[in-house]
């Protein structure tokens, strides 16, 4: 047989459709076929949920200070699922978006997994990992070298809450080294808590009894929107909207003002001429509860001091606020706002509240003040449904703290924010004045070391570029974050502390509510990274310095110092997961005021501070917001909603997601505008714009809203992180760079409450 | 045949082109022959190769012994293979349930004095290999069959219970899965011996389905 080309090219074929033929009657193709198919199922990327047992862990959320239960779903030792505990007295099974997406705080990307050094330049993202003991070693000896110079007082720590062991332990260690800087970013309880300290003499937690309130005058306080812990907040509107009537006074019709019985749009700032303006009414028409007035208040009429000096009251303070020109002021019809002051007097349980939004920031002190006032009018103090004040949590029991010369010159020195000094006399911390201090001229930098627990200034303050400008003069930061956020980013050392669900943690509640809480946060699954919980990196960092330092802290670790600080607590604590601590009103009416005159002080004269200083009166003054009127024509204000998180820790991904398409589209942030005031600015649904500040510009896009009054815009909170990861990272515009920050010439505190600002078309 | 013809014409026309005639190249019978050899070829590697080279063969990290333990607990298959308290189905016992009795080796058997000595000892899980895992896109309720249908385990896992030694595990290269769920016949044609494991796919589950309860079930059944 001869093969030529032709012939080998027909054998090929017969042999290769023979082949074929033949493997058609074989089972390999089919089979190979269902193989490929289930394949195609199991490639590595394909994400496959866990299997195994299914448990749940109750524990509590501390995404915020609120302090809700929570109940944890596990898939064989695996958290899948975050939900609220039905039981608990805080939440009662409701719980925020942010809580519900916690599991993204535990598993994202947004993790820092080791410790880190600092490798490039400052915020370059350059870094390299390091041992826990060469970080806890560089960061004990960058002390011990600041305190062996003889200034420890330059050492500040910026924590994002004082309530808790592990705040006080950081305290205690600052204490012990010699610092009196340790910082919190004050919000606006600090404000009503300064209120309640001058109004009552009493230093504590504010409860504001909502639950047994039947008329909730909120001035501008998101109560829907985060405001007193969106848990019990959220619980509360859907137990009880029906038998609660809501008004809502605000700028901007916000998720709490649309769900309110009321909404009185407001003109910005303006809550205190409101609040006053609404006594006035009470006052004159004799509507004030004259059994509180008459026998537990000071202040309220004409009164002589001990020097024989006749001095004005209450009632003197608010004659120049009657209803017409408040009206004028506010932009609120007169009409409205005397129904409004009859109604709130003869409501069966009236309360006032006051904090814009999640109340976040403090605000100025006149309006606190007069909010409370307003309360005391109609005798809502230190009772069912009213306003009180609980002590501040002291369930721990800490051991005598010896310090040596060093530390105890250092405490003398005064705190570099200026809080406590004779300016400030009432305000325990003031963050937003740190940049300042800063930007002294020179070398002589008064922070010369700065280490940040759980906050995250460089998102959170006002005119951030210019905080980070003042933050780049600290020569030394060291962040204990477990993400990678905008201040963790800016720093030279991260000692990744434990994330929320790795993390041992007694919680005391924030939340405002009528008892003392305390509950367990206890850890549901072992660290998934080489992370380091604060407290244990404390201690340890406490006996590296040595001598009077290392003495402070004679524990192992945290969990050691925490059962020896909860004492009796301990046992219940971990055995039922929360102690409630009862924090009963005094009833009947026995009021125990801490004031110079024993009674509430309707004049505040703790707010003299011992001075001759007339202006203890709350009165309404224009808080200057900063801009050019003739330049920016309108005005920026921020606002809260629940499903962003605008303080600390950044939004989880799957927040972002129930973001509407009309606050965030791509990447670029949209601004609401009124119709009316887009018109004139000739920009239609949809359109770029730049929008300029005094403090810096942006981008956006303009969202028409008839919900905001004409010439104001607002912008959420809680977008623009610059940090964290590709999910959070350049989705808008971070509010706060905008904006800057105004000081309460009373107290300190940030009052600001927008900055002009310009719109133009590009 | 055309081209043929077309040669032919060509051929008888011009006689230097007869080399192309096809008694002199192509010849019938040994196309044929081509397309024989191929088709027993494929049909042989298809039918014997093809099923060694799909599966790899590999054994239990322990020689485990069904029939001892069955001896010796009081709870029957249900003993270390039980129900979980919401109703779920424990599966493969981890190391807790074996730690109970084996703390320590209680026999001296070398697959014991391994088990102890390089999982309990340890704490280390053991890596068993599971004839009968299925995707994650198929939702199986043991509860359903053996407690509801009242299903002995051997009905679709065959005499493992009785067995004192594991068998190979093969497992197919390209899926990761066991051989016992497309069942040990690559053609899938005839019944498994009685006490030999049941094959496991969506079609064994319909016919079944089918025989017992009249309906072969709905796609949401199982693929939820």
């Amino acid at each position: 047989m001869k093969i030529d080309r032709r012939s080998f090219l027909t054998y090929t074929t017969a042999f290769v459709l023979g082949g074929a033929a033949g493997s058609m009657l074989s089972p390999a193709p089919w089979k190979l076929t269902d193989d490929i198919a289930i394949w195609t199922q199991n490639w590595p990327w394909t994400p496959v949920p866990e299997d195994g047992e299914v448990t749940h862990k109750k524990t509590v959320c501390t995404l915020c200070p609120c302090g809700c239960g929570i109940d944890v779903r596990l898939v064989g030792g695996r958290p899948v699922k975050i939900e609220g505990s039905t039981d608990h007295p805080v939440n009662k099974g409701s719980l925020c978006p942010k809580g519900f997406s916690g599991l993204q705080y535990l598993y994202g990307p947004a993790r820092v997994t080791t410790p880190l050094k600092r490798e490039g330049k400052r915020g370059e993202g350059k870094w390299k990992k390091i041992t826990w003991d060469e970080a806890l070693t560089a960061v004990s000896d960058k002390l011990a070298e600041l305190r062996a110079s003889g200034r420890p007082e330059t050492v500040a720590c910026i924590a994002d809450s004082d309530q808790g062991t592990i705040p006080n332990l950081i305290g205690r260690f600052m204490t012990a080294y010699g610092s009196p800087n340790f910082l919190c970013a004050a919000t606006a309880k600090d404000a009503v808590e300064q209120a309640i300290y001058v109004t009552q003499g009493k230093q504590g937690v504010p409860v504001f009894d909502i639950q047994n309130a039947d008329f909730i005058l909120s001035f501008g306080a998101g109560v829907l929107e985060g405001w007193g812990g969106p848990g019990r907040m959220l619980n509360l509107y859907g137990a009880g909207k029906s038998s609660k009537t809501i008004v809502q006074v605000e700028p901007r019709l916000s998720d709490t003002a649309a769900k309110a019985n009321q909404w009185i749009a407001i003109n910005p700032g303006t809550e205190t001429a409101l609040a006053l303006g609404l006594a006035n009414v009470i006052i004159n028409e004799s509507l004030y509860d004259k059994n509180f007035v008459e026998n537990f208040a000071f202040g309220f009429d004409r009164w002589t001091d001990e020097n024989g000096v006749t001095r004005d009251g209450f009632t003197a303070a608010v004659k120049g606020y009657e209803p017409a020109k408040v009206a004028q002021i506010t932009g609120i019809n007169q009409a409205d706002i005397t129904a409004l002051a009859r109604k709130f007097a003869k409501a069966a349980a009236p309360i006032a509240i006051n904090g814009r939004g999640q109340g976040l920031l403090p605000g100025g002190i006149d309006e606190s003040l007069a909010v409370l006032m307003l309360n005391a009018l109609v005798g809502n103090i230190n009772k069912k449904g009213g306003i009180s004040v609980m002590p501040d949590f002291d369930y721990a029991k800490w051991p005598e703290i010896k310090i040596d010369e060093v530390a105890s010159k250092g405490m003398q020195q005064p705190r570099v924010d200026g809080a406590g000094s004779e300016q400030f006399p009432n305000t325990r911390y003031l963050l937003n004045r740190l940049p300042e201090a800063l930007n002294v001229a020179g070398d002589g930098v008064p922070i010369q070391a700065l280490l940040v627990t759980d906050a995250n200034p460089l998102y959170t303050m006002p005119d951030t570029e210019a905080a980070k400008k003042a933050f780049d003069r600290i020569p030394f930061i060291v962040s204990f974050s477990p993400y990678m956020d905008e201040t963790a980013s800016f720093s030279d050392y991260i000692l990744p502390n434990h994330s929320y669900l790795e993390r041992l943690q007694d919680v005391p509640s924030a939340a405002g509510i009528s008892r003392q809480v305390i509950s367990l946060s206890t850890p549901v699954v072992k660290p998934v990274y080489e992370t380091r919980h604060i407290g244990d990196a404390f201690i340890m960092i406490a006996q590296n310095l040595g001598g009077f330092i290392k003495n402070a802290f004679p524990w192992k670790d945290y969990e050691t110092f925490l059962k020896d600080a909860l004492k009796e607590h301990w046992r219940n604590l971990k055995r039922k997961g929360l102690v409630e601590l009862s924090h009963n009103p005094p009833e009947p009416l026995t009021y125990l005021f801490n004031t110079a005159s024993g009674k509430f002080e309707f004049y505040p004269t703790a707010q003299t501070n011992g001075t001759d200083q007339p202006a203890a009166l709350p009165a309404y003054a224009p808080v200057p917001i900063e801009g050019d009127m003739q330049r920016f024509d309108l005005v920026l204000t921020p606002y809260d909603t629940i499903r962003l998180a605008g303080g600390n820790l950044a939004s989880a991904p799957f927040m972002t997601k129930t973001v509407d398409d009309t606050v965030l589209k791509k990447e670029t942030s949209f601004v609401e505008i009124n119709p009316t005031t887009a018109r004139g600015l000739n920009l239609k649904e949809g359109a770029t714009a730049r929008l300029t500040t005094p403090k810096g510009e942006a981008t956006v896009k303009v969202h028409l809203y008839d919900g905001i009054m004409p010439g104001i815009i607002a912008m959420p909170r809680g977008l623009g992180h610059t940090a964290y990861s590709v999910y959070l990272a350049d989705k808008g515009t971070n509010v706060n760079t905008l904006i800057g920050s105004i000081a309460d010439p009373a107290s300190g505190l940030d009052m600001a409450w927008g900055i002009r600002a310009q719109l133009t078309r590009i | 045949m055309s081209s043929t013809d077309k040669n032919q014409t060509v051929s008888s026309e011009a006689a230097p082109e007869e080399k192309d005639s096809p008694a002199s190249s192509t010849s019938g019978w040994a196309v044929f022959m081509f397309f024989m050899i191929g088709f027993v070829g494929s049909l042989l590697a298809g039918w014997i190769l093809f099923p060694d080279l799909l599966y790899s063969k590999k054994e239990q990290p322990i020689d485990f012994n069904h029939a001892v333990h069955l001896d010796v607990v009081y709870d029957g298959c249900n003993s270390c293979h039980f129900f979980r308290d919401d109703g779920t189905f424990a599966g493969m016992p981890d190391l807790n349930s074996c730690v109970d009795c084996h703390q320590e080796v209680m026999t001296g058997d070398p697959e014991e004095v391994k088990f102890v000595e390089e999982y309990v000892q340890p704490g280390i899980e053991v890596p068993w290999l599971n004839h009968s895992k299925q995707p994650d896109c198929v939702f199986f309720s043991h509860a359903a069959h053996v407690i509801g249908a009242d299903m002995s385990c051997a009905s679709c896992h065959g005499d493992i219970g009785t067995s004192s030694h594991t068998r190979t595990y093969e497992e197919n290269r390209l899926t990761g899965y066991s051989r016992d769920i497309w069942g040990h016949s690559i053609s899938r044609l005839g019944k498994p011996e009685p006490g030999e494991p049941k094959p496991m796919k969506m079609n064994d589950c319909a016919k079944c389905h089918l025989e017992e309860t009249g309906h072969k079930g709905a796609c949401f059944q199982c693929h939820k």
